[in-house]
């Protein structure tokens, strides 16, 4: 039970994009077509994942009993990197299709605030390492939902008559702001 | 280009939010009042003044092919003393923007002027352009925050001058992007003539 309500409140109470503001350049940025948008979550999922796990471990195994927990923050965007670096090298040894479709993503995926922000919150929320995965999956589920509707979306903007000034940027914004309207309707389901 | 026009640069023809839509999550995150805003911006600002003085002086020995992480470790270092400081002086602040202190290091903002202009400049004019860079982003977020007070609980910098609550919707989240769309497209218009 517990566990269907992290994943509920992740994916559509709390969504990352939507009601937390985690990852929106990535959301502005690939939210062009569905399948880059479907690329930019296989790889998210992927990265998250593993991260929070290595975070978890090294937060709880190192950082906890070393009494220097002020570290965290350059401790995990340097596991982060290192780690996305890695991703990129063994996909590319072991998986050529998954590396030649998730591929040109990963790079963007450092610097990518949700990331960073889920190693965090599972911290500060005190999850156990089960909990921690599975918020992060869940939240890179969150993610990829709000990337793949507002995809579909701006592929039809894209026929649409917008007015001069409103092109690209405050169009896409205003379109997520309707988006975060209606995803608004969802809370109140988990508390 | 003379110091002057490398300072004022990034508070209207390069701001990094209006023109550049650099650093989207904490702009739109901890703009629900004037205040928290501007305290998101100065803190940012004192991450860019830091980082861009360290890295310009550091940048003839870090080898180019490391240069990023490198980068990364400077700013998180100055991110780490942000967070520190404002634990202890300004704990409230630190409270309401809680998780988006320590993604100041993951703002392409920093990075982005560390890589574009820090590590090719001197100490002197990155240290002025981080002034500039960081002021520009406190000014977007200042004037994004103040607009969403005043039409979300009716009151400006915590002073209150309507009875009860105002359109509640922008202070929640779609406020947030609803806002900056129409403030981003005013300045495309404004710009245009």
């Amino acid at each position: 039970m517990e566990y269907i309500i992290i994943i509920i409140s992740a994916i559509l109470v709390n969504n990352v994009v939507l009601a937390q503001f985690l990852g929106v350049c990535p959301f502005l940025g690939v939210s062009n077509k569905v399948s880059t948008a479907l690329g930019m979550t296989g790889a998210v999922t992927f990265v998250i994942v593993i991260a929070t796990t290595v975070t978890y471990l090294i937060q709880i195994f190192l950082l906890n009993r070393l009494g220097i927990a002020f570290m965290q923050t350059i401790t995990f965007i340097l596991v982060i990197a290192a780690l996305v670096q890695m991703v990129e090298i063994i996909l590319k040894k072991v998986s050529q299709p998954l590396y030649q479709a998730l591929g040109i993503f990963l790079p963007l995926i450092t610097t990518n605030c949700a990331v960073l922000g889920v190693t965090i919150l599972v911290i500060k929320k005190n999850f156990n390492l089960l909990q921690g995965v599975v918020y992060g999956a869940s939240i890179s589920l969150g993610f990829g939902l709000a990337l793949i509707i507002m995809a579909g979306i701006r592929e039809q903007l894209d026929l649409a008559d917008v007015p001069e000034g409103m092109k690209g940027v405050p169009v896409s914004l205003i379109t997520a702001g309707i988006l975060a309207l209606a995803f608004m309707g969802f809370s109140g389901i988990v508390r | 280009m003379n110091q002057l026009q490398n300072f004022t640069k990034g508070f209207i023809k390069e701001n990094p939010i209006l023109v550049l839509v650099l650093g989207t999550c904490p702009t739109l995150a901890t703009t629900s009042s004037a205040l928290n805003g501007m305290g998101m911006g100065l803190a940012t600002t004192f991450v860019l003044i830091g980082s861009n003085v360290v890295i310009s002086l550091l940048a003839p020995v870090i080898p180019d092919k490391v240069r990023i992480p490198a980068f990364i470790v400077v700013i998180a270092s100055f991110v780490t003393v942000v967070d520190l400081l404002m634990q202890a002086y300004v704990p409230s602040l630190y409270q309401t923007l809680g998780i988006f202190i320590p993604l100041i290091v993951v703002n392409c903002i920093v990075l982005g002027r560390a890589e574009a202009f820090a590590s090719k400049n001197t100490v002197l004019s990155s240290f002025i352009d981080g002034i500039g860079m960081g002021l520009g982003f406190t000014l977007a977020l200042g004037i994004l925050g103040s607009f969403r007070e005043v039409a979300g609980s009716g009151s400006i910098f915590g002073f209150k001058f309507i009875k009860g609550d105002g359109i509640l919707v922008f202070i929640l989240a779609p406020g947030a992007f609803i806002a900056l769309g129409y403030l981003i497209a005013l300045v495309n218009r404004i710009k245009k003539n």
